[in-house]
Parts: structure tokens; sequence; C-alpha cells
């Protein structure tokens, strides 16, 4: 598959039909998995990578599927593309920059992900739209269990899936659920809540994975734990957290809109003028306005704005994407007078009014 | 009582223990101090942790320090650096190292959760891990009969493997 093909769209977990998306953009689960007859990654050499490539192409790709999985190859492909993939997050930017023989494997929906030569010979991923955690984990579940029959899993009783990294061993799984968490942020409560989760162990990160600023108020929350608790007990903790988390963002979104109105509708309808009428923007200040705009959305103060052309925007201004839309490769200057076009045109089409 | 080296009065009494055999010796000062043994107000806290753990993790720390996985060549202070295993072996090759850092990060040291629902054998089987590596490195030292033997052995394998 070409990448081109997904420029216009975006995939379905960012489409915001899910369970509550107010708050919640996406729920993403993704298993880590190596085969017992090779080195991990980082000790295979060229050949060995290409065989697992190999098994992968001509095997895990042609597994029985909901819908049809495509193979590409991350080492064929430009810099540009690379960096597509990753705003897209099909892929980690360690696969991008890596080296060597690499792929995903994508479905039509961008519902699934198969990360090939990463840090684990295979990363596979679901993503959803919205808080939904066990319809993830069904998904995974059944994709895990098609690929071990062609691929012959590194398993231990003892230590369960073996990965590269011990912070992995086990499960291997990883659920992070993507969190929206404007009024936390401006209420000023955000660090109390990201303190009282490294207590019970969950992880926050940034929109982008590992190592990533949050911007635009976007936050992961992600278990660390992986051995010795079983998948659904490490589920459970993580919906258990999210609900809260989702019902302090409600209640901080009611106290400014009570208490603040006048501030709030100001710098929501602010943040619309901006984007409505700037030539210039840096994607970093996209973020933090779309930001606000979400924000008025959901509280009621744009009408005529729909919150999947807020979501599509944000991914559609990243610069890969950008460039991609607009057909040719811009620099920096060129790239902030094309976003602010691009982002005058569709919000022109969608026609939104500040209330 | 008298020094056991000379015939002094011993007014130091030092117990040594070495492998858990206790030595005592019964010194007089002078030949204390040619023996080299410290008095009382030398002997702090931190050096006598320093000594502890010289004896007890010290060997531990060394024997660890020249492990090697005999599958993938990775060395376990190359582990430690860089904080990446090698391959399915090292769990085992560097059990010893890996538990302490597996109940710091988990708060355990055993699988819970999903098992492959298409295993049987209750042991991981590496030989086709190992039969690899072997080719890798007879291709490295050219030794090309040598690897198309292990290929021939790795496909055998393979299809014994398929067809159960």
């Amino acid at each position: 598959m070409n990448p081109d093909n997904l420029v216009q769209t975006t995939g379905e977990w960012l489409r915001a039909t899910g369970p509550e998306s107010d708050v919640v953009v996406s729920t993403r689960i993704r298993l880590a998995r190596n085969h017992a007859a090779y080195p991990f990654t980082n000790r295979a050499s060229p050949h060995q990578k290409a065989e697992i490539e190999a098994i992968v192409r001509e095997k895990v790709a042609q597994v029985d599927s909901d819908r049809p999985l495509h193979f590409i190859n991350i080492s064929k492909l430009g810099q540009l593309d690379r960096q597509f993939l990753v705003e897209r997050q099909l892929i980690s930017r360690e696969l991008a920059n890596a080296e060597g023989p690499r792929a995903v494997v994508v479905d039509d929906r961008e519902a699934v992900s198969i990360m090939v030569n990463e840090e684990d010979h295979l990363r596979l991923q679901v993503m959803r739209s919205g808080l939904a955690l066990d319809e993830a984990w069904q998904d995974i579940d059944s994709v895990d269990d098609r690929i071990e029959q062609v691929f012959d899993y590194a398993f231990s009783d003892e230590f369960g899936y073996l990965t590269a990294c011990p912070t992995n061993v086990g499960t291997g799984m990883r659920a992070s659920v993507m969190l929206h968490l404007p009024a936390l942020v401006l209420t000023k409560q955000i660090e109390k809540v990201f303190r009282a989760l490294q207590k019970i162990n969950l992880v926050v990160r940034g929109l982008y994975g590992e190592g990533s600023r949050a911007s635009g108020d976007f936050y992961q929350i992600s278990n660390q734990v992986t051995l010795g608790k079983s998948e659904s007990a490490a589920l459970t903790e993580i919906r258990e957290v999210n609900r809260q988390i989702i019902e302090y963002e409600r209640q901080a979104r009611t106290l400014i809109i009570k208490e603040t109105r006048q501030a709030i509708q100001d710098r929501v309808a602010r943040a619309l003028g901006t984007l409505q009428s700037a030539t210039m923007m840096t994607s970093e200040e996209t973020m933090e306005l779309l930001s606000s705009v979400r924000l008025g959305v959901n509280v009621g103060l744009v009408t005529g704005l729909p919150i999947t052309l807020v979501n599509e925007l944000f991914l559609h201004t990243q610069p890969a994407h950008l460039q991609k839309l607009m057909g040719t490769q811009l620099d920096g200057e060129e790239r902030n007078a094309a976003r602010a076009r691009y982002l005058r045109t569709r919000l022109k089409e969608a026609g939104p009014n500040p209330n | 009582m008298k020094c056991q080296l000379c015939p002094n009065p011993a007014t130091v009494h030092f117990t040594k223990v070495v492998n858990k055999k206790a030595t005592e010796l019964h010194l007089c000062t002078e030949c204390a101090a040619r023996q080299q043994i410290p008095s009382l107000g030398e002997l702090s806290l931190s050096a006598i942790l320093q000594s502890l753990i010289g004896q007890h993790v010290g060997p531990q720390a060394e024997e660890m320090s020249r492990l090697t996985c005999p599958t993938c060549g990775l060395k376990y202070m190359e582990f430690r650096r860089e904080g990446r295993l090698g391959c399915p072996r090292d769990y085992a090759s560097f059990r010893v190292g890996l538990e302490p850092i597996l109940r710091k990060v988990h708060r355990s040291t055993r699988h819970v959760g999903k098992v492959p629902r298409r295993r049987q054998p209750s042991e991981i089987d590496l030989s086709l891990l190992d039969l690899r590596q072997q080719l890798r490195r007879a291709v490295q030292a050219e030794a090309y009969e040598e690897a198309a033997r292990i290929r021939d052995q790795i496909r055998e394998k393979e299809a014994a493997n398929e067809s159960r």
C-alpha cells in the first residue's frame, strides 16, 4: 500500500465516535512479541532481520483478518513518508529512524498495525476511538491468536512473552488512553492528578509517546507493570483511573463555565478567530488554539463545528501531513503559511460560530 | 593472656571471618600494627559496609560481570549499560542478575496472564535459535559446507515443527 492513499482521511480511531469522546480521544493497546528462533532485533544480523520481515510479509500479513492487511516496507520509504506514518501513530519514531529491514502491516481502517523489527520483532497495535479498552483487547487478542499460528513466539511459563527490554516482559502489553484535558490544565489541577498516578504505577506522556511533551493538552495514560499482573487486571486498573480523570475533567469544565464564563468565551472566540484569519501558523500554536476550540465545542461555546473535524485538523496540520496534502516539500516558513491557509479553508467550509 | 607473636601481654583481640571460618588473633599493640590490623577508632561504618560488599556481593558481581550468553554473545555488563537483552536465552543466561531488576520494576518475577494457545512443550525450545546463530557464525567464517549442513538441519527442524 502507498501511504498517499491515506492522506485525505484519518484513521477511524480519530473520528470521535467512541465512548466518552468529549474527553477521551482514543484507546490503544500494543503487544510486544518476538520469534523464539531469532536473536532480538538489536542483536540480529541484517540477514536475520530480513528473514523476520519475510515471515511477516509471507505469513503474518496473510492471516485471516476482518479487513485486508497491507504490508509497507519502511526502508524503501523516504523521510517524509516515514514521518507521515509516525504522525498517524502507525509506527514509532524509533522505527522510522532505525536502519535495516523493517516494515509495518496496516489494515484499511488503521485500526490494526504491526511494526516489524522495532525493539521487538513484532509490535502489534490496535486503536479505537474513545474509551474502549475491552473492545481493543478483544481485537488485539484475536489478532495475536491468528499470528501465533504462523509466528513461533518466544514464551516461557515463568517469564511469559520474552522481550528485548525487561520492562515489557510478561504480558508484553501496554494499554494507553489518550485524553484531552484542557480544563484540568486551565485550573492547574493537572500536576496533582499526575502525582497521584505515578504513585499507582501508571505512566503519563504527551501526545506522541515516549519523551514527548504534552502539546494541545493531550495526555496518554498507560500501565507500566507487565509481569505478575494479568492483562485483564491491568486493563481494569487503567479503566478505573481513566473514569476518575474523565470525571475530574468534566467537573473542571463545569466549574470554569460557571465561574469564569466570560474569560473562557473570550479565549475560545480568540482561538477560533486566529485560526480563521491568521496567515502564518506554527505547529505549536495550532495545537494550542485547536485545544481551546475543542474545549469550546465540548462545552457548547462553539456551534457548527463537529469534533471529528477538530480532531482531523490536529492531524492534518502536522508537518508531514501538511506537505503530503499540498503535494510538495515545504520548508518551515512555507509550512507555516500553508498551515494557516489550510486551516482558513477547512474552517470556512464548516462555518463555525462562537456562541 | 600473652601475645601470640611475642612475650608481651596481648591487648588487641581480633576475630577474622573468611568463608564462614573464624580465626582468632590475640596480639600486643605493636604486633597488631605490624600485622596491619586496624584499631577500633579507624573502623568506620562505611569501611565495614565496603568490606561486606566486597565479601558477599563482590564475588557475585564479578561472576555476573563475566557472564556472556552462549547463544547471542551479549555480556551481562553490556546489558546493564544498554538495558536491552540480546535473545530469548538471556532470560536464563542472566537469571541471577535479572530477577532483582524484575522485582524492582514489576514487583514480581512470575508471569500471570495470556499463554499462547498453540504451545505444547512447557519449556521454551531454543534449539532453532542456536542453530541460526551457528549458521551465522559459519557464514562469517566462510565455512560454507558447515553452513549448508546447518541450513539443512534448520529446514528439517522447521518442517517437523510445522507438522506438529
